[in-house]
């Protein structure tokens, strides 16, 4: 049905590389920035090529930012619990909505996706005082709680819709032969849930990596909890910038969620526009 | 079978199997209970994490709270505001940055779902290479801006000065127009691949048998992007365009990494000037009026647009 002639295709390509270029030119730049020397890196005016790239910047890194690899570990330590303090929320509640038909439903859960409106920074000054009074205020707490909370409704909003195409009679077998709601719940419908559970799972944790720099800056003030959109900083000298080595460890930074995404990507982009697309 | 169906369903069954009559409305009711203990525990998380700061945001805007204390002040922090002189301008420069990064996003998203959604080789390889501005912590993808825009070194500066179209190196942060321009675009390349996945998976639901049957009747490939895919997948579109609404007024992380608000406030949004108050100035009552705002003012843009919507969907007689 209408295909393209050689000559559209060439167009469409070029269009394609444009529009790849947008989204990937930052990456490349930053890249290319790595690898050259600081002194070099001030060469007026920009120049493409030159050869005296290394890979040295990125064994300076960790000299310089001596706490660099504990930034990193924090981030994804952080992303790690906000996944898991969020999915405790999200599954019985995604089941919930799922499955029962009950009085406020609709507004309830109208409330949750509600909550998407809010934004941490709006919140930040009763959101302070709260994790005073916990005494959360320089610990991980500070960020993995909030941080948590923003990505519940989201999180809800995706498993619904998977958990609403189990069959349901597979449910209703179990509860005839006696098996208890919370066995039902455990043994019946997490099992079947698993690949649903995992794209919600690493679009939390994708979230939840990339959005620490907010909390991170308002909450905690210790360095040995900061994650690494905060730590990053630490290269912004007060004389200099180390360009080179900011890009170097940016881009080793964000090797963990590379990794996860590129893993899962499959699943995770069919799960999540299918997810949402249903209604 | 429907849910209520579903409920019957099953309680005919138990009282069979196990012999014993429930009480249907009684079996509903211990089900609604079951759904709220189930729902409980995010229900209590969300009231606490962002209920209770949302009413006290409410109760610190009427007070004057700062370091050393607060006191009810009624409405002096509304007065204030709305005598000031520059928030207005803060006000339009927000929904002017959101209009601008919006559209732009929905527009690129388009035209990228657009381009993937051909059949052409390496369609699988591009449709990956698009998240990373998505996936990538908002911070570092902003970090990586900073350079571009570098008026030295960046290469954005370094190639408008081969092409000519620049005399001297120009730093794109540190002008008051352009670096506005410049949070707006790194905006959109953070946003984009997100509506781009969507867009894409919406054309992929449209059935191929309306296509096929245009085609059949010699409709043109424009006509056909116009009449079909466009309607088809018009649902997504506005929820998209509302849902990115939001998150962009709310945007703090790439105005605060590039410019702080600057220059001489030409960046600063509704956000960042509350952040300002309330953070850097610690002016926390007057902060808590700026953020009631900000909720104010994006909830009446929702309820706007969603009845515009409605009214738009009535006219043209869209389900």
């Amino acid at each position: 049905m209408g295909r393209f002639n050689i000559f559209q295709k060439i167009l469409l390509y070029i269009a394609i590389a444009v529009f790849m270029t947008f989204i990937l030119l930052p990456f490349f730049e930053m890249f290319m920035a790595s690898l050259r020397p600081l002194e070099h890196l001030f060469r007026s005016p920009y120049q493409f090529w030159s050869d005296d790239m290394s890979l040295q910047a990125y064994s300076d890194i960790w000299v310089t930012v001596p706490m660099l690899g504990r930034y990193i570990f924090n981030s994804v330590f952080l992303a790690t619990v906000t996944t898991m303090l969020c999915m405790s929320f999200v599954i019985p509640s995604a089941y919930s909505y799922a499955r029962f038909s009950f009085k406020g439903k609709r507004i309830s859960l109208g409330l949750f996706l509600g909550v998407n409106m809010f934004a941490g920074a709006v919140l930040l000054i009763p959101l302070y005082k709260l994790l005073r009074t916990f005494g959360f205020l320089n610990t991980y707490a500070a960020m993995f709680v909030p941080g948590a909370a923003f990505l519940v409704p989201t999180g809800i909003w995706l498993l619904k819709a998977y958990l609403e195409k189990i069959p349901i009679e597979l449910e209703e077998s179990a509860y005839i032969d006696g098996a208890s709601r919370m066995y039902i719940l455990r043994r019946v419908v997490l099992p079947l849930a698993v690949p649903g559970l995992i794209v919600v799972a690493v679009a939390t944790f994708i979230g939840a990596y990339a959005q620490q720099f907010l909390f991170a800056i308002t909450f905690n003030q210790k360095r040995e909890f900061m994650p690494l959109p905060a730590g990053i900083f630490e290269f912004i000298g007060y004389q200099t910038v180390k360009w080179n080595q900011m890009m170097a460890a940016s881009l080793v930074g964000i090797i963990p969620v590379l990794v996860i995404f590129l893993f899962l990507q499959k699943y995770l982009v069919e799960g999540l526009t299918k997810g949402a697309l249903k209604q | 079978m429907t849910l209520n169906g579903h409920l019957f369903f099953h309680s005919k069954m138990k009282s069979k199997i196990l012999g014993h009559n429930t009480n249907w409305q009684k079996f509903v009711r211990s089900h609604t209970l079951y759904a709220w203990l189930l729902i409980a525990p995010a229900a209590l998380f969300l009231i606490l994490i962002v209920g209770w700061p949302l009413v006290e945001t409410v109760r610190l805007s009427f007070t004057d709270a700062g370091l050393g204390g607060e006191k009810y002040i009624g409405w002096q922090n509304f007065e204030k505001l709305f005598k000031s002189r520059k928030y207005p301008g803060i006000v339009g420069r927000t929904f002017y940055w959101m209009f601008l990064s919006v559209s732009l996003k929905m527009i690129l998203g388009l035209i990228g779902a657009l381009l993937l959604n051909v059949k052409l080789r390496g369609r699988t390889t591009f449709r990956v290479l698009v998240m990373p501005p998505w996936i990538v912590p908002m911070a570092i993808g902003c970090i990586g801006w900073l350079w571009l825009y570098n008026g030295h070194f960046g290469i954005i500066s370094g190639v408008l000065m081969h092409l000519g179209l620049l005399d001297g190196p120009f730093s794109f942060l540190a002008y008051k127009t352009s670096a506005f321009y410049s949070t707006v675009v790194t905006d959109v390349w953070i946003g984009t691949p997100m509506v781009t996945i969507f867009f894409l998976a919406a054309m992929q639901g449209v059935p191929q048998d309306l296509y096929e049957a245009a085609y059949v009747d010699g409709a043109s490939r424009w006509y056909r992007f116009r009449r079909i895919t466009i309607p088809q997948i018009m649902p997504v579109i506005v929820t998209m365009a509302l849902l990115s609404s939001i998150w962009t007024f709310n945007s703090f992380e790439i105005i605060w990494i590039l410019t702080e608000g600057g220059p001489r406030g030409a960046t600063t949004t509704m956000i960042i000037d509350t952040y300002k108050m309330a953070i850097a100035n610690y002016k926390f009552g007057y902060g808590a009026t700026r953020a009631l705002m900000v909720v104010i003012l994006l909830t009446v843009f929702s309820l706007i647009y969603l009845l515009l919507l409605n009214k738009v969907n009535e006219k043209f007689k869209i389900k």
